[in-house]
């Protein structure tokens, strides 16, 4: 008796992934590939579309300050001159005013979460902070108009009538109101919760066997801190700062309802003539003309690449500290 | 516990306290200043100066440094909390003279900035704001969750830079954003405004929050979970589908709800983008569409009284919405943890 066996073929053993893992990890790895899409194309379009201004103004619209344009009767234009250099040293300098001072407030109350605060009331904070980070802009700035402005102007008075010798609170001639000042108070308070975030996160990766060691040597608790938690987490707080520093660039509706924007360039921080490009861009668009509305574009590039490179070394900073002092 | 506070202790600290409050009261009271933060400042002054000369005449220099640090600290955390309280305070006490029923069921197109409160309401900019959140939804989730897919599951060669690239797109200033919708698509497509230009723009500051929380939440699942799915004969597709994901699924949420409320005030790109209508709007593809940071916005500077009434009921409105969706989003992740 014979059975005719049918040689089997066997089944042929890849390593290959099947069909259906193949069209996954497609749309997988293609939809992870759209931040770099977005990115590219924003820098595309607005270098795009800002060209032909960086063309005509070369390297002036970095550093002249002038922004005009001038037409005929037909509505042809006559000349244009832009220029961002008042708008960037506003930019920077309400960036940095905000950064001042809301880095040893967020330090401060970032190890008071950490090292003091009992774990009911860290807990309730921490959610509170949290929640200040998701307000829309837009509440800050109307009250930092309509609340904080008057206040923050009263201060600005005691620091110009106390410390009115040192150039940076000038004020000459006498005009105070929305003035760099007041916007970087009102960035500060904005950007407080990102670095008490990135500080407590830091801050608590300080390795717990040199806490433990520091307070066996008898060390008091601010003795601890500082011999432990600030060399630890000192590079994390630089790039929590660097961080903030980037976003209060960036913030445009609430700075532009708290400051005078003025074209020139203005170092005193409690004059009431200050620069921003985001808020440039808002003030300006709506009237502006086609050509106008080219060099808006090509401000809102610089802002971009500005920003961009802020985040990027923030980023850079933030994650070094992640792997030393281990 | 020997360490614990003695009464004699306690006596104390009450002591210092009440000799600091009543330190303060005098001295702002004889000085020319005034307000609350002086107040504020002197107490502090006064309270960390009292505990760290006691302190250093007891116990000696190291103690006296401690001590005073503890109250700088105190005054950091209560310095991060004076702004929110006050924000809190005012917009609820200025915003719910605005409330009124027809502020939820009118709109503006047939009122002006100065007309009294009964006339007009925000139906208009709420109607908009769901309209822009939910086309912004459709396009960022799924996005953002392929992103971070990507970045946990895939793991490919490009994770290191995409990480960077969604951690720097997060820091895109909004009105970036929207200069760049009106560049790439108002300008050369669409050319007019509408609803739907809006939501692009919102899409690209959501499409980080939603992939970074995302990424993280993923991250907690427990690889055993995915090895148990491949080890059964799934294959990946249906591991990341029926295991990795149904697992995560209130994280998931929590992502998305922390990018709507990232989103519902934003108001620079809707500027530019939106056109900002006074009238119901329904279709997001033609026409101005109103929003609530937009309506929020122009009421502030019409400047008239009853409009900046209207805009501090708007920010109620608008802060009660950002308030129930942080707290459900962290309901749900505590949830999660358990």
């Amino acid at each position: 008796m014979s059975i005719a066996v049918d040689p089997v073929k066997p089944r042929e053993i890849t390593t290959q992934p099947r069909l259906s893992d193949r069209v996954f990890r497609g749309i997988v790895t293609t939809g992870g590939f759209s931040s770099l899409l977005i990115l590219g194309l924003i820098s595309l379009f607005l270098g795009y579309r800002g060209f032909e201004v960086f063309r005509n103004e070369g390297l002036s619209f970095i550093t002249s300050s002038e922004w005009s344009i001038v037409f005929d009767e037909s509505g042809n234009i006559v000349e244009s001159n832009f220029g961002l250099a008042a708008m960037l040293v506003g930019t920077i300098l309400c960036a940095l005013v905000a950064v001042i001072i809301a880095v040893p407030i967020s330090v401060f109350s970032a190890l008071f979460l950490n090292f003091y605060a009992p774990a009911w009331l860290k807990k309730i904070l921490v959610a509170v902070i949290d929640l200040m980070a998701a307000f829309p802009s837009i509440l800050f700035g109307v009250w930092g108009f309509l609340v904080l402005m008057p206040s923050v102007e009263y201060w600005a008075k005691l620091l110009n009538k106390y410390l009115g010798f040192i150039p940076l609170f000038e004020i000459k001639p006498y005009f105070a109101t929305r003035s760099p000042f007041v916007a970087g108070v009102v960035l500060a308070i904005m950007i407080i919760p990102i670095i008490t975030s990135v500080s407590r996160e830091v801050f608590a990766q300080a390795p717990l066997d040199r806490i433990q060691a520091a307070y066996a040597l008898g060390a008091t608790r601010w003795a601890m801190i500082k011999a432990v938690v600030i060399p630890h987490g000192r590079s994390g707080v630089i790039g929590g700062a660097m961080l903030g520093l980037g976003r209060a660039m960036g913030e445009t509706v609430a700075v532009f309802t708290v400051l005078n924007i003025v074209f020139q360039v203005n170092w005193h921080i409690l004059l009431g003539a200050g620069g921003n490009v985001a808020s440039l861009i808002i003030l300006k668009f709506g009237e502006a003309s086609p050509y106008e509305i080219k060099a808006l574009m090509a401000a809102g590039l610089v802002l971009f690449v500005l920003t961009l490179g802020v985040n990027a070394l923030a980023d850079f900073i933030v994650k070094r500290t992640g792997k030393s002092g281990r | 516990m020997p360490w614990a506070a003695t009464p004699k202790d306690r006596l104390r600290d009450l002591l210092i306290l009440v000799g600091t409050i009543v330190f303060t009261y005098v001295f702002v009271g004889l000085s020319p200043m005034n307000g609350k933060l002086a107040y504020f400042s002197i107490f502090f002054l006064t309270y960390a100066i009292l505990t760290g000369t006691y302190q250093g005449v007891t116990r000696g220099s190291a103690a006296a440094k401690d001590a005073v640090v503890s109250s700088i600290v105190v005054v950091g955390a209560v310095a991060t909390l004076i702004p929110i309280t006050s924000i809190l305070a005012t917009v609820i006490a200025k915003g719910y003279k605005g409330l009124s029923i027809n502020l939820f069921t009118t709109d503006m197109s047939l009122a002006t900035a100065t007309d009294p409160l009964s006339n007009g309401g925000l139906l208009h900019a709420i109607t908009g704001t769901l309209t822009l959140v939910a086309i912004a939804l459709i396009i960022s989730v799924p996005l953002g969750i392929l992103t971070a897919l990507y970045m946990t599951e895939i793991k490919g060669r490009f994770m290191k830079p995409i990480k960077f690239l969604v951690q720097a797109m997060s820091g895109v200033p909004s009105i970036v954003a929207g200069l760049f919708i009106l560049s790439a698509v108002l300008y050369p497509i669409t050319k007019s405004s509408s609803g739907l230009m809006g939501a692009l723009a919102l899409s690209i500051l959501m499409i980080p929050t939603i992939a970074r929380t995302s990424e993280e939440v993923l991250l907690l699942i427990p690889s055993e979970l995915r090895e148990a799915g491949v080890a059964l004969g799934g294959t990946q597709w249906r591991t990341v589908a029926m295991i990795v994901v149904p697992a995560a699924r209130s994280g998931l949420i929590t992502a998305i709800i922390l990018g709507v409320a990232r989103i519902a005030g934003e108001t620079a790109p809707l500027l530019l983008l939106t056109g900002g209508g006074d009238k119901v709007n329904p279709n997001p593809f033609d026409g101005p569409m109103g929003s609530l940071p937009y309506y929020i916005w122009k009421s502030f500077y019409a400047g008239s009284e009853e409009s900046i009434t209207r805009a501090w009921a708007g920010l109620l409105v608008l802060i009660v919405i950002i308030l129930v969706l942080f707290i459900s989003a962290r309901s749900l992740s505590s949830r999660k943890v358990k």
